[in-house]
């Protein structure tokens, strides 16, 4: 029988403490569509989009009132689209068009796999889309791209971290005038997962069934709350309770994936036990940090609390739901969280500092703004610095930098809504660019050797 | 299947009857209520059967959180399951 204190407890985490389902993504193949005429391939891409995900609004509208919890972003991946351009002779461009227009007609906020993988090398389509970026994400509003330039099993592919360091400046450049906001929709990744239900970095892997529904949880702010009734609690009772809250904030992830998948005659892929702030009060992985005892995020400390919460959310997440995927970890994304952006602008929190915790969460560098003077080669070695962590550490890592062009530190980029806003943060001006301009492929590590 | 509706705000006559009194216009059968009232706080839990309902589920939900506006109450309507999922093993 269910008991008041629990009813109010749901209640109460929901109401105060922004609990919500961060989104539920619908992942579609598109090998389907591939042909060698550009615009029938776009006809059939849109028309499978649109045939999918027609009911995903209304579905997750419908469960948001039936279940009294807030399921903030309805959003649909598709199979990386260089392997879908890859056939095709004129600019892959169209795709991302057809993907807004998809997107737009079946009412998602976003949509993912404007990507190409290229861990090991370039195949066909690969260049050709990678060097199409910033002109569709120019052009669009809702797509969102990424990359894979390295993994565990492979190494990294040094020639794709010098291209994709130019690749996000362009895209910072080409759209100035709203912000540089085509940066914050593209990713470079290490490891990247492919059923990873979060923006910027979801695209359907090809592993993957036909169309799949998965889930990604929230819940900074609940996890803070349990914690600050505990002001005496020692560190191992900490993590006991950050595992029984992710348990709960899972279980309705679970709860809702289960159900929207039974609606939309799809197969429910995995829940994705992410901690995903947002800029709003009380939603910040930050101040769980702080809550358990740093006085500003980006102290020393920082590393070691954040793996703890890392570790506990898993922990208590694992039993809460039948299979799990996507980054599963805590989110640090600096413009998002109101916490790191207080600890970014005071100068407590610095990128160097950043990419140590990015050792031990989900998921990396993540919209970080930095000088718009700063080099593509730089960028380029940032990111490789992030994929060597991955590859060494057999996890994903990403980059998602924001080149704020014609502005400097001190100065802020603001987007508004869940993007949130970043103040520019110092990079350091060492060129790198000898090592990034020999180019070839980091070669595997022995971590890759399990076999 | 069964939904929880909780009411929580500022005390005036009549809370239970309207919010009942919608649960019978939709056919929800109202299995079990709690309520307590401290100092001026009302605070109601409310267990129903809605199998029954003679429309959509949704269309209860919205009903009771525009009563709950028009009264400055708190109306929640939800699915049990999402407790029995957060609360049970």
């Amino acid at each position: 029988m269910l008991n008041v204190y629990d009813i109010l407890e749901t209640i109460r985490m929901i109401q105060d403490e922004c609990l919500d389902i961060r989104t539920i993504t619908m992942g579609i193949s598109l090998l389907d569509c591939i042909d060698s005429d550009i615009d029938k391939a776009c006809d059939k891409v849109y028309d499978k989009i649109t045939r999918c995900a027609k009911d995903l609004v209304k579905v997750g509208e419908d469960l948001e009132k039936e279940y009294g919890i807030p399921i903030i972003n309805k959003r649909l991946s598709v199979t990386p689209i260089a392997l879908v351009s890859a056939a095709c002779k004129s600019s892959p461009v169209k795709f991302a068009l057809t993907m807004e227009k998809a997107a737009k007609a079946v009412g998602v906020n976003l949509i993912g796999g404007y990507s190409a993988l290229v861990q090991k090398g370039f195949s066909a389509g690969d260049l050709e889309l990678i060097n199409s970026i910033p002109e569709a994400l120019a052009l669009t509003s809702n797509v969102c791209s990424s990359v894979n330039i390295g993994s565990t099993k492979t190494g990294i592919n040094l020639d794709a971290c010098k291209i994709m360091g130019r690749i996000v400046k362009e895209t910072a450049e080409k759209t100035v005038d709203n912000n540089c906001f085509g940066a914050a929709k593209l990713v470079v990744f290490c490891n990247a997962p492919d059923d990873n239900p979060f923006m910027a970095g979801a695209f359907h892997g090809v592993g993957q069934p036909d169309c799949i529904i998965n889930v990604g949880v929230s819940g900074p702010g609940v996890v803070r709350a349990a914690l600050s009734k505990y002001p005496d609690a020692d560190i191992t009772e900490i993590a006991d309770i950050i595992k029984k809250t992710s348990y709960k904030i899972t279980r309705v992830g679970q709860l809702v994936g289960v159900k929207a998948s039974e609606r939309l005659g799809v197969p429910f892929g995995i829940v994705d036990l992410s901690l995903a702030p947002t800029p709003a009060v009380g939603d910040s992985v930050a101040h769980i940090l702080e809550e358990i005892g740093l006085e500003k995020c980006g102290a020393p400390g920082t590393t070691a609390t954040l793996a703890l919460l890392n570790d506990a959310v898993k922990k208590g997440g694992v039993m809460a739901c039948s299979r799990i995927g996507g980054l599963s970890g805590a989110f640090i994304p600096v413009s998002e969280d109101a916490g790191m952006i207080d600890a970014a602008k005071s100068g407590s929190l610095c990128i160097e500092k950043l990419e140590a915790m990015t050792a031990v969460c989900s998921v990396g560098l993540d919209m970080i703004v930095v000088p718009g003077d700063t080099s593509a080669d730089t960028i380029a070695a940032i990111i490789a610095d992030e994929a060597a962590i991955g590859m060494v550490n057999s996890k994903t890592t990403a980059v998602r930098i924001i080149p704020a062009i014609g502005k400097d530190i001190g100065e802020e980029l603001d987007w508004g809504g869940l993007f949130g806003c970043g103040p520019v943060m110092k990079v350091n001006t060492n060129s790198p660019s000898k090592f990034i301009n020999r180019g070839g492929q980091i070669p595997a590590p022995l971590q890759s050797l399990k076999n | 299947m069964r939904a929880v509706i909780t009411v929580i705000g500022k005390d005036t006559v009549g809370i239970l009857a309207k919010v009942s009194g919608i649960c019978a216009e939709y056919n929800a059968n109202v299995i079990e209520v709690t309520q307590s009232v401290l100092q001026d706080m009302f605070a109601m839990i409310m267990l129903v059967d809605i199998s029954k309902l003679n429309t959509g589920f949704t269309a209860l939900s919205d009903r009771m959180s525009s009563l709950g506006k028009e009264l400055g109450l708190s109306i929640h309507t939800m699915h049990e399951d999402i407790f029995n999922s957060m609360h049970r093993i």
